[in-house]
């Protein structure tokens, strides 16, 4: 058995070199194909991620006090509103410090600010839920409170959020399934040609009474070399494009998401496994699909 | 021992063999004759279970070649030796190699066959031809390295398919003196041929087809050029000095 792996490794490899040209071509298709996939990987991973850290930005929820409201009750208020179930950290925002948070969001232009005559911001307690799903009930039964102007929660913006990185993922997915099966398409006709050249053997081994895997056993191995060799030039380009991407506009992001890109090493890692278990799939899968015609009997 | 039982196969409108029954015991040198298209690539297909049959059985060393799974098919055809028309040897490898080959693909250990391709090729008559392309060596010595590739996993069934085809008339007697001295080894020899001469010369048994069924049988049996020879064959590819032997 360790004798026919090594026959059929060296076989393989001969095979790739006597077919050189639709070798290549076969590479670099599955090269490109796995660029585009590589630039969808990137793109989602960075979506995901980063509609994590907004979300995470919008889960709290601000109740505006009615300027009526005596300062002194906030602490009752504060304590009834964490008395509900799957509420944290409540705290209490003054007129005078959230229009601090203005000043430092607005940076240059704050001093449009200063002109206002009177503080138009309300008095406001802010806290967090623990899980989103609530977030409507606990609204609701806020809003009925004595005192409370308005419930601000951003629901409906975290919501489109989803829908639109939902339909990005979904989108991506469609692509990716296209692809690879244009890629395995491409393998299998790369190795049909070797198939054909070598038929007078593949009929020899036959009679004489080969195994069907031991036919196989090179022409598999043929694809599985082809997309491993994709997969190692692919996901090194991928790599260097990324770190051209996020050395150039790392900064430019965290300034206008308040959220970086992906670390370069999770990267790395995930796209060399993807593109290897990828790349040995469509060669193997390539090289199956273009013999069972041959092995049919 | 091989033993046909009302097999019929077809492949849709055409008729491959019909109902075809007949036994082969162990030992024989048996003729397989009838005009092209008559069933006779069918009937040597089936034994090999290349095709399936529609109907019937083919018992062959005791068990039914029909009934076997695609699991067993292969060491099924490592009792059997084929010889082909046109050799098909590989041309970029060697002599030795070609004939190594058959033992390689059923995972022969490296020793047996150092020892044995030698003692094979010594056999058929190439023992200085080992390490020489099949295209330096003359065609009456291709065959002899196809039939070497051929007896050299010690099948009990030798399948020539027209193996004199190609020959001139001299070296296609030396090639049946060769399949001749297999079978007396003890080698089952199933022969296609068109050679009007061989057949008759040798005579052994001949099963003749036509249309699929089957027409005669018959111990040291002739060759029937009206029922046997294609019914229309242009004159010139029954000359060029190839055959007809």
């Amino acid at each position: 058995m360790t004798r026919g792996m090594g026959l059929a490794i060296k076989q393989a490899f001969s095979q790739i070199n006597r077919n050189k040209v639709m070798s290549l071509a076969s590479l670099f298709s599955i090269t490109a194909i796995m660029l585009i996939l590589g630039v969808f990987f990137i793109v989602i991973v960075n979506i995901t991620n980063m509609t994590e850290n907004v979300k995470q930005d919008f889960d709290q929820i601000q109740v505006y006090l009615k300027d009526s409201v005596d300062p002194d009750d906030k602490t009752v208020m504060i304590r009834e509103i964490e008395a509900i179930s799957h509420v944290e950290d409540a705290n209490y925002l003054s007129k005078e410090d959230a229009m601090e948070q203005w000043k430092e969001k607005w940076g240059d232009n704050a001093d449009l600010l200063d002109r206002l005559e009177a503080n138009p911001l309300p008095n406001s307690i802010i806290f967090k839920v623990d899980k989103l799903d609530y977030a409507t009930g606990i609204v609701k039964q806020i809003e009925k409170f004595e005192g409370v102007e308005k419930v601000n929660y951003s629901q409906s913006t975290v919501d489109k959020l989803l829908d639109i990185t939902n339909f990005i993922q979904v989108g991506a997915l469609i692509v990716i399934i296209f692809l690879v099966i244009i890629s395995i398409m491409v393998v299998s006709n790369t190795i049909k040609l070797t198939v054909l050249a070598r038929e007078k053997e593949i009929t020899i081994m036959r009679y004489v009474g080969a195994t069907n895997w031991f036919i196989r056993g090179p022409f598999l191995l043929e694809g599985v070399i082809i997309g491993i060799i994709s997969a190692a030039v692919s996901s090194g380009l991928v790599a260097l494009l990324y770190h051209y991407i996020v050395s150039r506009f790392g900064l430019s992001l965290v300034l206008i998401m308040s959220s970086g890109f992906v670390s370069q090493q999770f990267m790395n890692i995930n796209l060399l496994i993807i593109f290897l278990s990828l790349g040995i799939s469509i060669g193997a899968a390539g090289s199956i699909v273009s013999m069972r015609r041959f092995l049919a009997k | 021992m091989i033993e046909y039982k009302e097999i019929s196969k077809s492949y849709g409108e055409n008729v491959g063999v019909e109902d075809i029954s007949v036994k082969i015991e162990d030992g024989e040198f048996v003729f397989l004759v009838g005009p092209s298209g008559a069933g006779k690539s069918t009937f040597v297909k089936l034994l090999l279970k290349l095709i399936d049959a529609d109907s019937g059985s083919i018992m062959f060393n005791g068990y039914d070649v029909t009934e076997l799974s695609p699991r067993q098919v292969p060491g099924h055809r490592r009792s059997m030796g084929i010889v082909f028309q046109d050799f098909s040897l590989l041309p970029k490898k060697t002599v030795f190699e070609n004939v190594a080959f058959a033992m390689e693909i059923i995972q022969k250990p490296r020793r047996t066959i150092q020892r044995q391709v030698p003692a094979i090729l010594e056999l058929v008559g190439i023992g200085a031809e080992a390490d020489k392309y099949p295209t330096e060596i003359s065609i009456g010595e291709q065959q002899r390295v196809a039939i070497a590739r051929a007896i050299v996993n010690n099948p009990s069934v030798l399948i020539a398919d027209e193996p004199t085809g190609n020959l001139d008339p001299d070296t296609g007697w030396e090639i049946m003196h060769l399949l001749e001295q297999i079978n007396r080894r003890g080698t089952t020899v199933l022969m296609v041929t068109h050679s009007r001469e061989i057949v008759n010369a040798m005579t052994k048994r001949v099963i003749a087809i036509r249309d699929g069924k089957l027409v005669r049988d018959e111990e040291g049996g002739n060759y029937r050029p009206e029922e046997d020879d294609d019914d229309i064959v242009p004159a010139t590819t029954k000359s060029e000095g190839v055959l007809p032997l």
